[in-house]
């Protein structure tokens, strides 16, 4: 099931992927109990509904990632967070945003400082903002190249205002002067 | 007015850059039109029946002599001549190339302009007073808060992919002059009982399909704290406002899902993590901002200016002028004067690359080089001298801008309509001719008096019909255009939702319905009386029954004409 040779990018550069994504929608894993979803050993990221239904049997392993829905809320996770290495959020479609606010919450408000990955729909023209919530690995498309999509992170150099990336808006960041004749 | 500091230029000119890109990779099937779609929306370009229609933000309605020439040659060169001024104080370009978009922005980019966020689920252009500044009646100037909440907006990342499009407005005076009970957030600034500045805030207020008047969820928002509670509004917002149908995604029906006072409730909560934070606003900052909305050069002169009144006696066209296009300004001896863009015969809101060169020209000699864009789609000259308005008089008219209409039966609010715009259901532009028309003998117009006549082809009511005293929304029925009339509407401090009155009309009857609504007012009125006045103390009833009573013949009008914009 784990795809060969795969790729991401992650802090700023392409690396080599080892991880399982666990899709319940998928297959034969569509009709089953989030208790009775069989992980397998390795580094796997499994929905939320099957980590909070066997937490207590993965909770042992240190390869357990956990993605969230766009409609699942980010607090599910507040007493998980120092023991996942990853938490993913999946984009259904790229122009879904709730994703957005589950990522600046679970770095902002909840605090987690582990890999915070976007899977699904991510595309290159998202990645400036995604990395700005606080992203930090992006699953991009299967379909899209690697390294058009690492071009998005860096479409601005200017950011007004605050959000993960930055804790002061640009106006306590820098001196403003006037009107650039 | 606002001049662009090094960031800001940076952002537009790698905004210019991000979008040529994008436009590159479309046309290299790099991106299907589906992914292209959201992308090229945030930039303000639509896909419209013949053509792209690129729409340029106009932040604030203000725009500069310089800023003005530059969308003339756009117009020229990119489009036919033409530009149309929308509701929202933008502007539109109706025939534009995909390919020449790129070229298009960097042009703008260079006057420090942009096509930043004029659709799309995100938020959107600010508007605000066409008089910030000048009025009378102003409390605090709203100018450098609008840009101040611009910039934070600008590629705000976590509220780039909302439910729905978000708009804000904001006023700063007495008279509510933005609409602001109509807005996804409306923003009065005002000053509490220790003369602090601060923001009353209504959310969820909106026309489209389902009008709702906002609801205020704070009364005094003291300034400093005005980025990180609409981060708290948004932020709530963009977790569970729906996403499931899009005619169930704005702010509004989660407002009134839930009721003001729980959203209410669950912004605080939001806002308690985030008040008193690194978010909040400097007095630095707001001073450095406000330092570029301080007051012109003003002379120290009378205020009644004599040779003017004397004109006044003497020329009747003159005297209309100024009686309808001429707004008191808050100096002695200057005055606010509104340039008409409803002239019989011309689109609402068109103008021609020769007006705007022109009105540039005239921005320059009487009115410090600026000028406004009103949400009537009209332009403002914002300070010019009483002494200079016979002039000004006399070259205004020359360019076919000085219909003296304004607030009047001709001076129609109308999206571009069936004519143009995908979205319609029905043709709007011509149905406004006509009524204009119908309306042509001055006299008679300007003894009607004040009615603001909004005119939507569609129901997601970009002319504001829901707050038009008389309101007429294009219909489909059976794949024909039918028009649904409302009455009562209003904006301003009294903002209602107006009332249908029965069942729609073809085109051709559209004039004498609007005919009969007026007989019923002139024949009703008490000394006075203006239209919205009369239609609150009598009902719609004696309406109804006048233009019900007996069948109107249509009339044949120019429906389906080739349309300029």
């Amino acid at each position: 099931m784990a795809e060969q040779n795969k790729r991401i990018i992650k802090d700023g550069a392409i690396i080599a992927d080892d991880w399982l994504l666990l899709r319940p929608n998928v297959g034969a894993l569509a009709d089953t109990l989030p208790g009775d979803v069989s992980i397998p050993a390795g580094k796997v990221i499994v929905p939320l509904a099957a980590w909070l239904a066997q937490k207590e049997a993965l909770a042992a392993r240190a390869d357990i990632g956990v993605w969230l829905a766009s409609d699942e809320r980010p607090e599910a996770l507040k007493d998980d967070l120092a023991r996942l290495p990853l938490i993913a959020v999946d984009f259904p479609k790229f122009s879904d945003g709730r994703g957005y606010s589950i990522a600046f919450l679970l770095r902002e408000r909840l605090g987690y400082a582990g890999e915070l990955r976007a899977i699904g729909d991510v595309l290159r023209d998202q990645l400036f903002y995604l990395a700005r919530v606080g992203f930090n690995a992006f699953d991009v498309r299967a379909d899209r190249k690697l390294e058009d999509a690492l071009a998005g992170l860096t479409d601005f150099s200017v950011r007004y205002q605050t959000s993960s990336d930055e804790k002061a808006p640009l106006f306590r960041r820098v001196q403003r002067h006037g009107a650039a004749q | 007015m606002y001049r662009y500091d090094q960031y800001d230029q940076t952002i537009v000119d790698e905004r210019v850059a991000q979008f040529r890109d994008q436009v590159r990779r479309r046309l290299a099937d790099e991106l299907t039109e589906e992914e292209f779609r959201p992308l090229r929306l945030q930039n303000g370009l639509y896909h419209q029946r013949h053509a792209y229609m690129l729409r340029i933000a106009i932040p604030y309605g203000l725009l500069s002599a310089t800023q003005l020439r530059t969308l003339a040659q756009i117009a020229r060169e990119h489009d036919r001549g033409y530009g149309h001024f929308t509701t929202r104080q933008n502007i539109q370009f109706n025939w534009v190339k995909l390919e020449e978009t790129p070229a298009i922005l960097e042009r703008l980019a260079g006057v420090q302009m942009h096509a930043i966020q004029t659709s799309g689920n995100c938020i959107r252009n600010i508007t605000s007073d066409q008089y910030a500044g000048v009025a009378a009646d102003e409390i605090v100037d709203p100018r450098p808060y609008a840009e101040i909440l611009r910039q934070w907006s600008t590629f705000q990342p976590e509220f780039a992919f909302l439910p729905r499009k978000f708009k804000f407005a904001i006023n700063g005076a007495q008279e509510d002059r933005a609409v602001t009970a109509a807005h996804d957030i409306g923003l009065t600034v005002i000053k509490n009982e220790t003369g602090e500045v601060g923001f009353r805030v209504m959310v969820g207020g909106g026309l489209g399909r389902t009008p709702i008047i906002g609801s205020v969820i704070r009364e005094f928002l003291p300034w400093p704290h005005v980025m990180t509670y609409l981060e708290a509004v948004i932020r709530v917002y963009n977790q569970y406002g729906r996403r499931d149908n899009m005619y169930k995604a704005r702010i509004k029906i989660l407002v009134k899902a839930i009721g003001s006072e729980e959203f209410a409730q669950e912004v605080e909560q939001e806002w308690q993590h985030l008040k008193d934070g690194p978010g909040t606003l400097t007095i630095e900052e707001l001073q450095r901002v406000a330092a570029h909305f301080t007051a012109p050069a003003y002379e120290t002169l009378s205020d009644n200016d004599a040779a003017i009144a004397q004109l006044q006696q003497e020329n009747k066209a003159f005297a209309n002028w100024l009686a309808r296009n001429v707004k008191p300004h808050r100096i002695p001896g200057y005055r606010a004067v509104v340039l008409s863009l409803k002239k019989p015969g011309v689109p609402p809101g068109d103008i021609s690359a020769e007006q705007m060169e022109t009105v540039a020209t005239l921005a320059e000699r009487y009115s410090f080089g600026e000028l406004r864009v009103t949400h009537e789609q009209n332009l403002v000259l914002a300070d010019v001298r009483q002494r200079d308005l016979f002039e000004l008089w006399q070259q205004v008219k020359a360019a076919g801008l000085a219909t003296p209409n304004i607030g009047l039966l001709t001076d129609i609010v109308c999206c571009p309509g069936g004519d143009y715009c995908a979205l319609a259901n029905a043709k709007s532009i011509p149905i406004a001719l006509a009524i204009t028309e119908r309306f042509d003998n001055l006299d008679y117009l300007h003894d009607i008096g004040e009615i603001e006549l909004n005119l939507s082809g569609c129901i997601n009511a970009c002319a504001h019909h829901h707050v038009g005293n008389i309101g007429i929304l294009g219909v489909d029925k059976d794949g024909s255009e039918w028009y649904q009339v409302s009455l009562g509407g209003s904006q301003g401090n009294q903002t209602t939702i107006g009332k249908i009155i029965g069942p729609a009309f073809s085109a051709e009857q559209m004039p004498d319905v609007v005919e009969r609504l007026v007989e019923v007012y002139l024949r009703e009125r008490n000394d006075e009386e203006k239209f919205i006045d009369t239609v609150r103390r009598l009902g719609i009833e004696p309406f109804k029954a006048q233009v019900y009573g007996t069948p109107i013949e249509p009339k044949a009008i120019k429906v389906g004409e080739p349309t300029r914009g």
